[in-house]
């Protein structure tokens, strides 16, 4: 009966927001509620690792809420357990880091009500197991994100922000909605048993996949629905973007997974090329995007979009391998979909934690104004550090292993016979390779520009070093990423219960491998053991070092910078954010932005300054958003003339509706 | 067990004790052909020797990292070049890293070493860096495509099955596997910053990329970095020689007589690769910086072009 | 099929010719261009001769030969002088950039692989792949006279558009007439060469009058 302890652990959390209401002008609020979601999520946590490496099929909870003929039905499976684990290792890490981070906010009330209530839905939508429960919880997840958005209202943008994201948000529930609909038929029978059971046809299959595509990819981030994304993680405080980010899009990847993998049946193969084609542009696109941003948490929610990208294109294989009956492909692909999924969350967090922890420490979060932080906060450095080393995908630590996972898969995929996955496959392996190197750039810009060279502000010179609990919780994440990419092979085993579940094989034991390998396919083909390349890069580098101070001199001087010889005094002189992503944006920035530079020299003998203004254009908002937005409005004005009619013109309209009914009965049989 | 080990350990002695005099040959190659005297081939060592006995100028506002990055990227290089085939290709550690993870590990060297430029806060690291990761972005990609191409042939990404699978001599010619050599050899001239991508021996802000980077380093934090680009020159010349010239290498369990072939085999492999680099340097000029991405797509295509042409058919 | 030396010379052949063609396409200076068709010319006798050894057909080294001399050598001579006499604006100018030019290419080698495998599907394989290559060739020399501006280099792309005719030609096996065939080709694209620069010469001094040009070059005769 876990699923009912899970349940228990989730009104726990929703009975901390009234808590939070009551508490949140006291001083001990913030630590109370943080405190009692870190024990919370620490608790659910176990329990869905338990349900993970116990393999016992739970059965299903029904409790007697939502509609009377349904009730809401709740299931720990294996895919459900993995999530559940993310969910809530995500959830715990934000709730440590909070319990120091919180203090500094100014307004608790509005957050810490909806704080536990947050991660109550995003508990209470990987647990659902039939369409209502799912859908109800989904909102409930969207309403109470949004509100945490919208929690520093006084600052402009994150009213725009919260505005979109509603409205995205209401969008791609519609689209599930009706994706659930169609799963379910016309008998309305919206239980997720009954939903495997019925088979849809071909062209309804295909039209379901479309929706749970729109519908999960939007709040996941894929590209053209990523907009709202890069507005409203930022706007949050830093913690919640962390879960917005790092788990949130991750519960929007549970629902693809959950309705095209498991609900819908077999596939056929050409969905595989619609995934793969969103998730490579996602990943090139989102990344590009990253390059041209100096707010350091902008820059992080577009990286994120880059990895769902990478995640789909796991995906993208995955259903391939599937559709053609290649079962052990498709469950390597999963594996690394959903490894990679696991591994973001993981130090996309710490990422968001130490932008949160420069924000708190330096009031900005521009990384233009910040420099010089790795003498003024060495920890926090620190653990940006392996955050910024593990997501460049860089062995030995985690990001490099789901990486490796995906470009074996892709190794595999010569051996599908249909020819547009023949051409489509190279194409997406080179857009994948081209977004792991653009990833290293922007988190060498990231961590370099930010803290690394001279302050460029007061406000970056004189930063003090984040508080014990904030650390706390970054470290722990840091570890994780170490461990991760030192002991693959135990989260591959992890895995292996939901490939079985989802394509029927899963990927051989890892555990049985000599020397903690990893093996994805065969022993001959290839193998990786993180495990080895860790001991030996450090059994290198002390030899290297005890080398040196044994034949080099020690001696040691601090001078200035040498420079060429022409050092410049002010910390302004050394490369900006913009600067550094320069040659990126002149190679790529011309033709994916139209990127200008436009330099305003003054004429000689004047004492103004000269100006450089750099231009982008988001072509997708240009596209695709900015005519849609254009349409409604001038729908909308149109439709407004019904708001002045005189009576009469009322009544004709309400007589011609009767009529038109009326005639509708008379010609439908 | 113990000949293994013995074999992976004198693998690894050899790659960093060979690589200053592969460079030593280079220069001495360049000035010959410009009718020079040219440095004596040991040279490269006795410049390391001397940066290793000078003092360490740490500018003011260097952190911490900046002092640990030689040893970092030091490291991650020696492990990358001693899982490379050169006289042997049955090496025991092996299987521990891929051609894939290979690459990575030296990327993660050039990611911290783009760091370290922009640790000082000059505005030279600042170029150095931002042109680095610009040609990173292009040349990686690139590199991964040939390995693909070359993974899909010998349907393996293990280097040392790789080798071991050319050697055979199996293949023959192949379209791919010539676009493969012809994109790796762009690639290998862009990662180790040679002409025409990057001077390595100049100091003029406009031609450089590598030395703005290190250009704050000095005493033995200049020596290993010295050691490590090349080293990095002998790792990729290492791996051109393995997968499309592996005549002489020693299979595993070999007796001491192949791999004493393989060793000499390998010596001339190196003399041969580092003469045609010393030509090819001397013959051309350098690009400007940004014609670099056009060099370096038309390198991505190749390998594109490569991989495009397993997956549509079996035999090309 | 993996230790045949034949075949996989042949494929050499015919993808450095696919290869010499996206290098056509990098170019943006006139005499490099016409240099690197001198190359393209080259290579394609290089593969008819191949070709003639492996099918024993001795009426293609005709073919060769005429490829080599008029292709490779008279055709880009003559067209360096004509350049050079009528101060032909020697850079060219491209209606899409050098990128999304290679990337067009690359996608049109890609759907050129895949119509001619997929409809060849029970023929021989060496000529299936040489008519996939040769149909790759065609393409890139489609795409090369149709982005770019300047006269000179769109003729380029029609005589490597014509190489990839001619490489089809050989590949299939036992095609009568190849070597009238070629030598009309050829007339052909004389032909087209010289009623193009008729219409720069016309252009230019508004006539084609020999002897009123002439007294243009400030001569008497």
């Amino acid at each position: 009966m876990t699923a009912a302890y899970a349940l228990y652990g989730v009104a726990a959390l929703i009975v901390l927001a009234p808590v939070a209401i009551a508490l949140s002008t006291s001083p001990h609020g913030t630590a109370v509620i943080y405190g009692a979601s870190l024990i919370i999520t620490l608790t659910l946590g176990m329990i869905a690792l338990l349900c993970l490496f116990g393999r016992a099929q739970t059965p299903g909870i029904i409790l007697p809420l939502g509609l009377p003929w349904l009730g809401a039905h709740f299931r720990i499976d294996a895919l459900a357990a993995f999530f559940l684990a993310v969910v809530n290792l995500g959830g715990a890490a934000a709730s440590l880091f909070a319990l120091g981070y919180g203090r500094h906010e100014h307004s608790p009330q509005r957050v810490l009500p909806f704080y536990p209530a947050y991660l109550a839905a995003m508990n209470l939508v990987v647990m659902a197991d039939d369409a209502f429960s799912f859908l109800v919880s989904w909102e409930f997840m969207s309403l109470t994100s949004w509100a945490l958005v919208i929690a520093h209202h006084r600052v402009g943008e994150n009213m725009r922000a919260g505005y979109i994201y509603l409205l995205m948000a209401s969008f791609g529930t519609l689209t599930l909605l009706l994706a659930f609909g169609l799963l379910a038929g016309a008998d309305g029978n919206y239980a997720f048993d009954a939903i495997r059971e019925s088979h849809p046809s071909a062209a309804l299959s295909a039209l379901v996949l479309i929706l749970a595509l729109v519908g999960a990819g939007s709040k996941a981030g894929v590209v053209p629905l990523h907009a709202w994304l890069p507005l409203a993680h930022p706007a949050a405080p830093s913690h919640v973007s962390a879960l917005m980010s790092g788990v949130m899009t991750k519960v929007a990847v549970y629902g693809f997974v959950r309705i095209v993998f498991d609900l819908l049946g077999p596939p056929d193969w050409w969905w595989s090329m619609v995934v793969l084609a969103v998730g490579g542009i996602t990943a090139v696109m989102g990344v590009l995007y990253a390059l041209m941003q100096h707010d350091l948490k902008r820059l992080l929610a577009y990286h994120t979009v880059e990895n769902i990208g990478i995640i789909f294109i796991g995906l993208g294989l995955a259903l391939a391998f599937k559709a053609h009956g290649m079962a052990l492909a498709a469950a390597l692909a999963l594996t690394a979909a959903l490894l990679h999924v696991f591994n973001h969350s993981v130090f996309k967090s710490l990422l968001f934690f130490g932008a949160g922890a420069v924000l708190n420490a330096t009031g900005e979060r521009d990384m233009e104004h910040l420099g010089g932080l790795i003498h003024r906060m060495p920890q926090t450095a620190f653990v940006f550090l392996v955050g910024c080393v593990a997501i460049s995908a860089l062995p030995p630590l985690n990001g490099f292993v789901s990486e490796w996972l995906t470009f074996q898969a892709i190794l595999i995929s010569p051996q599908l016979p249909a020819w547009g996955l023949k051409l489509l496959v190279p194409a997406v392996g080179a857009l994948l390779a081209l977004s792991a190197a653009l990833a290293a750039a922007c988190f060498v810009k990231a961590f370099g520009v930010s803290f690394l060279g001279r302050a460029r502000t007061p406000a970056a010179a004189q930063a003090h070093e984040t508080d014990s609990n904030s650390l706390a919780a970054m470290y722990f994440l840091a570890a994780l990423c170490l461990v991760a990419g030192i002991l693959p092979g135990i989260f591959i085993d992890a895995l292996a219960p939901v490939t079985n579940t989802l394509v029927g094989v899963s990927m051989p034991q890892q555990a049985d491998l000599e020397w903690l390998t990893i093996v994805p396919i065969a022993e001959s083909r290839s193998s990786y053991n993180g495990l080895l390349v860790f001991i030996f890069v450090v059994l290198s580098g002390s030899i290297a070092a005890f080398a040196i101070h044994r034949i080099a001199s020690d001696k040691l001087r601090r001078a200035p910078a040498w420079d060429c010889g022409y050092p410049d005094p002010s910390p302004a002189a050394q490369y900006t954010a913009s600067s550094f992503a320069q040659p990126i944006r002149r190679v790529y920035g011309t033709s994916v932005f139209h990127a200008r530079e436009i330099g305003e020299m003054p004429p000689p003998g004047s004492l103004a300054s000269a100006r450089l203004t750099v231009e982008l254009h988001d072509l997708i908002w240009d596209a695709a958003y900015a005519p849609v937005a254009k349409g409604i409005e001038y729908a909308a004005e149109k439709l407004n003339y019904l708001q002045f009619l005189t009576i009469r013109r009322y009544l004709t309209l309400v007589f011609a509706a009767l009529v038109l009914l009326l005639l509708v009965l008379a010609i439908w049989q | 067990m113990i000949r293994d080990l013995a074999l992976q350990g004198a693998q690894m002695l050899a790659v960093v004790v060979l690589a200053p005099l592969l460079t030593g040959l280079v220069r001495k190659m360049k000035a010959r052909l410009l009718r020079r005297q040219g440095p004596p081939l040991i040279q490269p060592y006795r410049d390391l020797i001397r940066l290793i006995r000078k003092e360490v100028v740490l500018a003011e506002g260097a952190s911490w990292l900046f002092r640990v990055i030689p040893y970092i990227i030091f490291a991650g290089t020696w492990v990358a070049a001693s899982l490379v085939p050169t006289f042997g290709s049955g090496l025991l550690f092996s299987w521990s890293a891929d051609l894939i993870a290979i690459i990575a590990l030296l990327g993660s060297a050039r990611f911290f070493l783009a760091l370290a430029g922009l640790d000082v806060g000059t505005s030279f690291g600042g170029i150095g860096s931002s042109r680095e990761v610009m040609i990173a972005s292009l040349a990686e990609p690139a590199m991964l495509m040939i390995v693909f191409t070359l993974a899909l042939i010998a349907g393996s990404t293990q280097l040392s099955t790789m080798a071991a699978y050319m050697a055979t001599g199996e293949e023959g010619l192949r379209v791919s596997l010539g676009l493969a050599l012809l994109a790796l050899i762009m690639v290998a001239i862009a990662e180790n910053a040679r002409i025409p991508i990057d001077n390595p021996a100049t100091h003029l802000e406009l031609t450089m990329v590598h030395e703005a980077m290190v250009l704050e380093y000095s005493g033995r934090h200049l020596a290993l970095i010295d050691l490590t680009s090349e080293l990095k020159l002998l790792l990729y010349i290492s791996v051109i020689g393995c997968l499309f010239a592996p005549w002489g290498i020693a299979g595993p369990d070999a007796n001491p007589r192949a791999i004493a072939i393989g060793f000499v085999a390998y010596l001339a492999k190196l003399a041969v690769g580092g003469l045609l680099l010393a030509a090819f340097e001397t013959a051309i000029a350098k690009m400007r910086v940004f014609r670099v991405p056009a060099f370096l797509g038309a390198a991505l295509m190749l390998g594109l072009l490569g991989t495009l042409l397993l997956f549509v058919s079996g035999s090309l | 099929m993996r230790g045949n030396l034949a075949f996989d010379i042949a494929h050499m052949l015919a993808g450095t010719l696919v290869l010499v063609s996206f290098m056509q396409l990098y170019q943006d200076r006139l005499y490099a261009l016409l240099n690197i068709y001198a190359l393209h010319a080259l290579v394609l006798a290089a593969s008819v001769a191949w070709q003639a050894f492996i099918q024993d057909a001795p009426h293609l080294y005709l073919t060769a030969m005429i490829a080599l001399v008029f292709k490779a050598i008279i055709i880009p001579v003559a067209l360096h002088r004509i350049i050079v006499k009528l101060g032909i604006h020697r850079e060219i100018e491209t209606v899409v950039g050098v990128g999304p030019a290679m990337l067009l290419g690359m996608g049109l080698v890609a759907l050129a692989m895949v119509v001619m495998l997929r409809v060849t599907a029970e023929a021989d394989p060496l000529a299936r792949e040489d008519l996939a290559f040769a149909l790759s060739v065609v393409l890139l020399g489609l795409l090369m006279m149709v982005t770019r501006r300047n006269a000179v280099s769109q003729v380029i792309g029609f005589m490597s558009l014509e190489n990839g005719l001619v490489l089809a030609a050989t590949g299939a096996k036992g095609m009568p007439l190849v070597v009238e065939i070629s030598v009309a080709f050829s007339v052909l694209i004389a032909f087209i060469v010289i009623g193009i620069f008729l219409f720069r010469i016309r252009e230019r001094f508004d006539t084609v009058d020999v002897q009123a040009l002439d007294r243009f070059r400030g001569e008497r005769r």
